[in-house]
């Protein structure tokens, strides 16, 4: 983690000498080692929680999107009567899971099976070793953390294919070709629209690119990337992208159950199924908190008098923020077909990136513009976004929609 | 617009999401074993055996061991063992009764076929369908203690149709009741008259047929 900051509030200190006094216990020769492993030890931690009590809140949040109740009845053992809203009922899965039989298939290639698992959880988790989590918080610092980030993701493809290669069956397989389509597809404009930021900032360093985004405008205004043209044209690509990086609802075609039974897990149950899901919940967390961090400000505070809270509860809160709307965005939008997926990529999302790259350009030439020419800057800006958008969005769904339904009134 | 539609479906489920903790009404679902929804008037689940009181059940089943609902079940889900003595039915007539009726509600398919051909009204579709047990052998066979139910329970599940049968067996039971007295009667008439046989029969004879048909 970087250097501390004198001047900082001991809250903002205090996770840092926390970990300081614990290593200092140790002899010096190995004093590194449990530095890095203290620091391993607390990201799964905190993010294997988060990731037990995102799916509460997803199962409770979907119920209420869709008027039901969600999941309340788990409690405690021993406790018969008292529930505790069901918050208890990750730990419940969890304990079945872990009880479950683990079933291979006769036919399937063993050592691959076993190791799909392993290998999409581990590279799902490599990605938060970059995040800046707090002002002093970042595990470890690197100079093109942004490339590190998006090379670890990658990764998590390769082990979905070895899925569904190594289960020998159909649905898996077929499965698995549709992950690798739709992954590769959104690949791309997932990293177009990082570019921009990268080319503003001129760093390819997460903690830089938050500290660029630090200050107030007239004394007030956050200058996150989010609220410039460019940025929020960057940051919704970028959601559209995470959504469809991560195989979720609207994109979560690799898992169709009513095509493909469960895509590439179909042969994987008990715990080999729940690293599976925990592994999309990883990466759903860790480019979420990307995303944060190169458009939302990081670990910023939205205002300068909220300054005293603590820099990475500003980031955790921003990173519930998130998730809560990819379910809300789960709870609300149907499936895609897969032509459609390949389509809003190729025809709609990597043309706007591209001209959303430009746009970056034209920011970066026009920073000394003052005075006039400043609301000149924004209006131009504004155009290379919406003039597009609008354009290339009524090609997009041009003679197709919208459509009548000889069977249901709209 | 592109993307108007997503953000009018959002709104939508932000409104289900709000007024999920304020509206009651919106809510699609119940909390089950506290909460339950009334079920319908013609639900039905397994068949039962009516009885015409709950005190002495095994008493008074309308059963009469006719096996016919034995015979029209199409997985084959009763058995039935005739007895060998006769008593009293719900009208009053001598008839057999089941010494064993049992019905695998494993293998019942809820069809509702041996209530509609049962000629005695004495089997009857039930709405329990909370039955899940701890052995299904043993916990899913039922006998004839255990399927026997009262008339009152019937009345109480299906008002409109057990009335339509009370009305149907009280108006047997009074026709019973007339054969009865008339035959009494005639019984009585013919008892002076022994000396004369030959005009007893021509006088009675009549008079039990319209009330056996």
């Amino acid at each position: 983690m970087s250097a501390v900051v004198a001047s900082e509030s001991f809250l903002e200190r205090a996770p840092l000498q926390l970990r300081d006094a614990v290593v200092a216990y140790f002899p010096e020769a190995l004093q590194w080692l449990v530095h890095h492993l203290i620091t391993i030890t607390v990201i799964l931690t905190v993010f294997g929680l988060f990731f037990a009590f995102t799916t509460i809140a997803e199962r409770k949040l979907l119920g209420r999107l869709q008027n039901r109740l969600g999941p309340n009845r788990t409690g405690l053992p021993f406790f018969k009567n008292l529930r505790l809203f069901g918050l208890t009922q990750p730990f419940a899965d969890a304990v079945k899971a872990l009880t479950k039989e683990d079933i291979v298939p006769a036919n399937a290639d063993k050592l691959l099976h076993f190791l799909a698992p392993v290998v999409v959880v581990s590279f799902s988790l490599l990605g938060f070793a970059v995040l800046p989590y707090g002002r002093n918080l970042i595990p470890v610092e690197l100079d093109a953390a942004v490339l590190y980030f998006f090379a670890a993701g990658a990764a998590t493809e390769l082990a979905i294919f070895m899925a569904g290669w190594a289960s020998r069956n159909k649905y898996s397989l077929l499965a698995a070709m549709r992950a690798l389509a739709q992954l590769i597809s959104y690949e791309l404009p997932l990293l177009l629209s990082v570019v921009p930021v990268i080319i503003v900032t001129s760093t390819l360093s997460t903690q830089d690119i938050v500290l660029a985004q630090g200050g107030w405008l007239f004394g007030f205004l956050p200058q996150w990337h989010v609220f410039t043209p460019w940025g929020l044209a960057g940051f919704l690509i970028f959601l559209v992208a995470a959504l469809a990086e991560t195989n979720r609802s609207p994109f979560d075609l690799p898992e169709a159950e009513s095509e493909l039974i469960a895509g590439h897990l179909t042969e994987y149950s008990g715990f080999k199924y729940a690293l599976f899901f925990m592994a999309e919940y990883f990466g759903l967390t860790a480019l979420c908190g990307l995303g944060i961090t190169l458009f939302l400000g990081g670990w910023q505070a939205p205002f300068p008098f909220l300054e005293f809270i603590p820099s990475y509860l500003w980031f955790g809160m921003k990173l519930v923020a998130m998730i809560m709307f990819f379910i809300w965005l789960r709870g609300t939008l149907l499936r895609l077909r897969i032509d459609q997926l390949t389509r809003l990529a190729w025809q709609f999302m990597v043309p706007l990136a591209l001209i959303n790259l430009g746009n970056a350009g034209f920011w970066i030439l026009t920073t000394d513009w003052s005075g006039p020419m400043q609301i000149l800057r924004w209006g131009v800006s504004i155009a290379l976004i919406v003039v597009p958008f609008f354009f290339i969005g009524r090609r997009l769904s041009l003679g197709r929609g919208p459509r009548t339904y000889s069977y249901a009134t709209s | 617009m592109l993307g108007t539609g997503i953000i009018k479906g959002l709104a939508t489920t932000a409104k289900n999401f709000v007024g999920s903790f304020h509206d009651p009404e919106r809510m699609t679902t119940v909390e089950y074993p506290e909460q339950q929804i009334p079920l319908g008037e013609h639900y039905r689940n397994f068949p039962f055996l009516v009885s015409e009181t709950a005190e002495d059940p095994m008493g008074t089943l309308r059963c009469v061991a006719c096996q016919i609902c034995e015979k029209e079940c199409p997985p084959q889900c009763i058995y039935i063992v005739k007895s060998k003595d006769k008593k009293p039915d719900a009208t009053g007539k001598q008839q057999l009764y089941p010494v064993i009726f049992d019905i695998d509600t494993s293998v019942c398919m809820s069809c509702g076929i041996c209530a509609e051909v049962c000629p005695f009204d004495s089997i009857k579709m039930d709405k329990v369908f909370e039955i899940a047990t701890t052995n299904r052998y043993t916990g899913l066979l039922l006998d004839r203690e255990q399927l026997a139910k009262s008339n009152a329970y019937y009345n109480e599940i299906r008002p409109a149709e057990a009335a339509e049968v009370d009305g149907r067996l009280a108006v047997a039971r009074e026709a019973a009741e007339q054969k009865a007295k008339a035959a009494a009667a005639a019984k009585a008439a013919a008892a002076p008259a022994t000396p004369s046989p030959a005009s007893a029969p021509s006088a009675s004879a009549p008079q039990p047929s319209p009330a056996a048909s």
